[in-house]
Parts: C-alpha cells; structure tokens; sequence
C-alpha cells in the first residue's frame, strides 16, 4: 500500500497576536511559533499506524517554503519513508484550488493508493485542498475521517458529522481521506528523532518540475482573489473585568451573585 | 445572471437550521441584484426522497423551489449531489451557488467546485454583489483574521458557516415549485452509505445544567483538571470541555461542547483556557451569560463574552472558586 500525507507548515494561533503585513495578503511572522497543521498530525500518524499494520510506504509531501522541510522531517521521524517538498516562487499566494493543483501534478507521478490530508488547514481554514484534489485526480473522496479501516480495496471510514453523529461509509481505493482530530493518539517526537532524519534526503520540486506553468498554479492559478486581510476590530461584546486577580474574581462573584446563582 | 441557488440541506427527515441560513443570505443576493441591475431571484434546491413537505417550508422564502425525489439521496451521499448539482448549475448558470459549510458542504462544494471549474469560498460570513463582482468575507487564522476574496469567474460557489446570517424574511407570495427529473446516470458504485452511529452518549447529560464550566486546551496536562472540575462544583454546575480535550481522551466525548459535539442553553457557560473557535462557540449561542477566562486578550472568546477576565486560569480560578464559597458560606 503506498500511501501520500499532505501536510502544511502553520503558526501556533493558540497565544499568538496575527498581525497583517503591508501588503494587506499576509501576516507578519517574526514573532510566530510553527509547526505541522494539527489535523496533520493526526493525518501522519493514521498513514503510520496503516504501514506497521498492513505495510507499505509513506510518503509525504508539503507545499510551502524552505522552513516546510521541519514539517517534512517530523514525517520522517515518525515513520515515513519518503518526503517531497514543493517549492517555488510561482507557488505564492495560491488559494486551495491552485495549492491542489501542483499537489495532484506531483503526486501522480507515482502509483498510489491512499492520499491523507487534513480536515483543514489552520491558517487558511478553506477545509477544501483534500477534496479538490480526489476531483482532480478522478478519485473518491471522504471528508472529516474520525475512523478508518482498510479491507482490501476498501477503505470503511467513518465521517463526523454534527453534534456526535458519524456516518458510516465504504470507499473504494484509491481515494483521499481528510482526517479529522481525535482519530488517533500522534505519537511523541524527540528532537533526537527529528535529528537521526537530519541527513535524509528531501525531494525539492518547482512548477516546472511537475510540468505546470506559472499561470497554473500560485496567485495566477487561484479561483479566488485575495483581496485584503484584517484583524477585526475588538469590536466587545461584553465587559473585561480590570485590576488584580482579587479585584477581577471579586467582581465576577459579586455579578454570580446578584444573579442568585451563589445561595 | 439573476439567479441565486440555494441548496437546502436535510438529515433523517429534518431540515436543518443552516438552511434557513442560505435562504436569509439568498435573499440578501437577490434583493441586491434586484435593486442592481432590475433582475434577482431565489431559488431553492432539494434534492432527495420524500422531500415535499421541505419544499413546502421552502416555498415561503424563495420564487422557486426545485425538487428532485431520488432514493439514491436519501441520505446524504456528496458524489450523487454532487452529479445532480452539477447538471441543474450547468443548466441554470446561476449567478451563485449557496452551500452550508458543515459536514455535509464540507464533503460536496470542493469536488463539485473542481467538476465546475467554479470559484469556491468556504466558510463565508458575508457575501457581496456588486456590479455583478460576488465577494465574500471568511475567516483565517482560527478566526483571529479576516480575509476577503473575490470569486473568479462566473461559476461561483460559497460555502456559508451557520448561524452568520440573520433569519430570513417569508416572502409575500410563496415560490412555485417546481418538480425535476432525476439527473442521475446510475448507481455509485464506489461510495457506499452504510449507517448512521452516535458517538455523544454518556453517563453524563451536559445540555441540562443551567451552569456550565468548560475547560479547554489551555489546561495543558489532564492532571490539572481538577482545578476547573472543583470550580464547577463550587458553582453546582457540570464540567464541560472544548474538542483538543476530547481529542487527547482527557475526558468523554459526551462532555464536549461544540457543533461536533453538545450544544448547551443554560443560564451560565463559563469557558476556561478555550479560545473561542466558531465550531465551539456556535454551540453556546443560546447560553444567558458567557463568561471567559483565558491569559491571551485576543483570543476570539472574548468577542462573545459578556464579562472576561484576561489571566492565567491556574491563578484565577482558584481564586474564584475561593471566593465563590466564600459568598456561599456567607462570610
Ligand atoms: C469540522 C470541525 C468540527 C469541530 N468541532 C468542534 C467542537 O464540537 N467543539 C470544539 O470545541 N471544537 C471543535 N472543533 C475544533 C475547533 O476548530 C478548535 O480547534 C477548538 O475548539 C480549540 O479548542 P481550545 O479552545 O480548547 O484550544 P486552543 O484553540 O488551543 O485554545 C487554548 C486557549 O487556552 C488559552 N490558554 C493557554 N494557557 C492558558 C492559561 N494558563 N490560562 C488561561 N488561558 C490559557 C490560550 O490563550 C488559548 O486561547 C472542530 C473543528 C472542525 C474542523
Ligand atoms: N501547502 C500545503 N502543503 C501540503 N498540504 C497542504 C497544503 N495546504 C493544504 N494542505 C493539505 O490540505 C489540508 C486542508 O487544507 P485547507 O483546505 O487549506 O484547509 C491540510 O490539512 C493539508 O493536509
């Protein structure tokens, strides 16, 4: 079974003040921690676990800058066998339907018979790049995976739905699964495991490479048009309660209070 | 280009809330188009078996409702509606296509969009027509941005998050409806719906507390637990928590607030260490007072909240609930 994991290099949002750039299209990223989407994550460790179970290669496969090889390596450490990073400047500000396009044009030129990625991305939230790519590659797909198992040529997933509901599917092979969060414990990585893949070698491909011209793919090969990024105005709801931690709780006790939530 | 298409969305039986979501922004387009350039309509779109009484609620709010009765979208299936949609869009070249963004948009508008070679923006909170150029606003970033986009082309789809637009308005004439033949070639044979499953029971029902404590990710280490599950004791209220806490199996799926999960009505929801993600907040609308505690001043929590406090939960929390016994014991 050769299976394909896409993954993303994002910023950690949970602390982090997003702050727009001049060119009102992206943000400033000095200040940012990264590290592999979430949702990858989980999406590696499935395509792990399913090589130790049933065997097989992994591969995976990131579109981004330079700095994307760390999200590659931690592929690697865990268990992966292979990894592709595509990078070039065409590559630039490409919405999912272009960021689907050089990852199909890549991942076709090897046989394949599983591709995971993603629910979503954090950063761009389209939960959108999984699903264009099975369209474009003429496979099924199944969004939103929280179970997996592979029988054969079939994949029996199970999609989340809302509020606790899962339906049950089966998907014929190859197809492409977005996995969800939860559907597995990712494993630990050292920094001595990503350091013993140090020295592995990660395959480095441009718009050229994978036979896409500069009007393909990046800005020029998106649907959408970004037209500006903002932050919204702290536009507030309710109150912030100011002072120390004795003077905020206070006063939230005293509101529990006046409501006769503390008799 | 006067036509807006909205696609009502259905499960076991029921028409679900988003629906009237993409009719309230549907009639936004097509007044808008109306009063832009003379000509706008609505139309609604059904897709299923045994869908007459939807398209009978739908007919209250679109000029059209078209319905398309077909055993092999019973249940939701996103190739079969993905076929059928791309036949009636090909046919009707409508201005926009309006899809919700959940489970259900989420697995059908990208690969129908690809089919199309149609724009798509997911996850829209506003959507625009001017002079005949449709731009919406979504959010990046785990809602702590914004950005906005223009769709390319003329086949434009948006996938609308739930609860973003305000409720539709019955219209003074109901639409007529308009009944379709199923565009469907054949059977699917590479997908196949097997069955439904709940995943949220548990010895504990969340939904019926009149207090809510939830704890998120800001927890960092399931050990610390307590600190939050003690301060929902000292209110009498249950303990509750965010999806990564789920996730990480810290605590039941049964005790998890959020579109995937439970969605709570009571008279508190306090939201510790959670930052405030949509499909977590969507799920406290109905709540009477939200209150958050969490040490980032940006998180997007804090846009719903009624009163915040901007700390570090491992010292205001236990503060609080010092306090809270305090004014129980009446000293
Ligand atoms: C299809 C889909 C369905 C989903 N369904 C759900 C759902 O049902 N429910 C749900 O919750 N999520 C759901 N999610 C996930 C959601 O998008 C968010 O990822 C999730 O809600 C984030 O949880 P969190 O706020 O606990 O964690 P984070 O976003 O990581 O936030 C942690 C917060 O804790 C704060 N913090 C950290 N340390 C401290 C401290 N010491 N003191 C105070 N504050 C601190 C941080 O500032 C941060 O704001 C879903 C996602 C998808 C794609
Ligand atoms: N630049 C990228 N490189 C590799 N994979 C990506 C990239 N962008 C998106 N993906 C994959 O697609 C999933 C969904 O992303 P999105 O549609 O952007 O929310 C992610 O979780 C990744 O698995």
């Amino acid at each position: 079974m050769n299976i394909v994991v896409c993954v993303k290099r994002v910023p950690d949002l949970a602390e982090a003040e997003i702050v727009v750039d001049r060119s009102e299209k992206g943000i400033e990223t000095e200040d940012l921690v990264f590290d592999i989407n979430e949702w990858d994550n989980y999406a590696v460790e499935e395509a792990v676990l399913l090589k130790e179970s049933i065997g097989g290669t992994v591969t995976a496969i990131s579109l981004g800058e330079e700095d994307s090889e760390e999200v590659l390596r931690r592929g690697l450490a865990v268990g992966a066998d292979n990894a592709i990073l595509l990078n070039d400047r065409a590559f630039d500000g490409g919405d999912a339907f272009a960021t689907a396009k050089a990852l199909a044009a890549a991942i076709e030129r090897n046989p394949f018979d599983l591709i995971l990625t993603g629910a979503q991305a954090a950063d761009d939230g389209y939960a959108q790049v999984g699903a264009t790519l099975a369209e474009m590659l003429g496979i099924p797909h199944a969004t939103l995976v929280t179970g997996l198992e592979i029988d054969g040529n079939v994949a029996r997933v199970h999609r989340e739905l809302e509020a606790g509901l899962e339906e049950i599917l089966d998907v014929r092979l190859p197809a492409v699964l977005t996995i969800q969060t939860g559907i597995n414990e990712p494993r630990y990585v050292s920094i001595a495991g990503i350091r013993r893949v140090a020295r592995r070698e990660i395959e480095v491909l441009g718009a050229k490479d994978l036979g896409l011209s500069g009007d393909e793919v990046g800005a020029a090969g998106s649907r959408l048009e970004m037209q500006r990024l903002f932050v919204p105005p702290a536009t507030q709801k309710g109150e912030i309660l100011e002072g120390s931690v004795d003077v905020t709780t206070e006063k939230l006790v005293s509101i529990f209070a006046s409501k006769g939530w503390l008799a | 280009m006067k036509e807006i298409l909205v696609l009502a969305e259905h499960r076991k039986g029921e028409l679900r809330d988003i629906t009237l979501d993409l009719l309230a922004r549907g009639q936004q387009l097509a007044d808008k188009l109306r009063a832009q350039q003379a000509e706008g309509e609505l139309t609604a779109v059904v897709l299923g078996q045994d869908v007459g009484t939807f398209a009978d609620t739908l007919s209250s709010y679109a000029d059209r409702v078209l319905v398309v009765e077909e055993e092999a979208m019973r249940a939701f299936n996103s190739d079969a509606y993905q076929e059928a949609l791309a036949h009636l869009i090909k046919q009707r070249r409508p201005a926009i296509t309006l899809i919700g963004h959940t489970a259900f948009g989420i697995d059908l508008a990208p690969a129908l969009a690809t089919s199309l070679d149609a724009a798509l923006a997911t996850d829209c909170i506003e959507v625009d027509v001017e002079g005949g150029a449709f731009t919406a606003v979504r959010p990046a970033y785990g809602g702590k941005a914004r950005m906005s986009v223009l769709l390319r082309g003329d086949v434009r789809i948006a996938t609308i998050q739930s609860g973003s637009a305000p409720s539709p308005s019955p219209r003074a004439t109901r639409g007529e409806i308009v009944s379709i033949d199923s565009p469907l070639a054949g059977e699917i044979a590479y997908k196949k719906f097997l069955e439904y499953a709940d995943t949220s029971a548990g010895e504990i029902d969340i939904t019926q507390s009149d207090i809510v404590v939830a704890v998120g990710r800001g927890i960092g280490d399931p050990k610390n637990i307590p600190i939050v599950e003690d301060l929902a004791s000292a209110l009498g209220g249950v303990l509750a928590c965010s999806r990564p806490v789920v996730d990480k199996k810290w605590l039941p799926k049964a005790r998890q607030v959020g579109i995937s999960g439970k969605t709570v009505q009571p008279k508190l929801y306090l939201a510790v260490g959670i930052s405030g993600a949509f499909q977590h907040v969507s799920a406290i609308k109905g709540a009477n007072m939200v209150v958050a505690i969490n040490k980032d001043p940006k998180a997007p929590i804090f846009r719903v909240a009624d009163y915040g406090i901007v700390g570090d939960l491992f010292t205001v929390v236990p503060a609080l609930r010092e306090k809270i016994l305090k004014a129980k014991s009446g000293k």
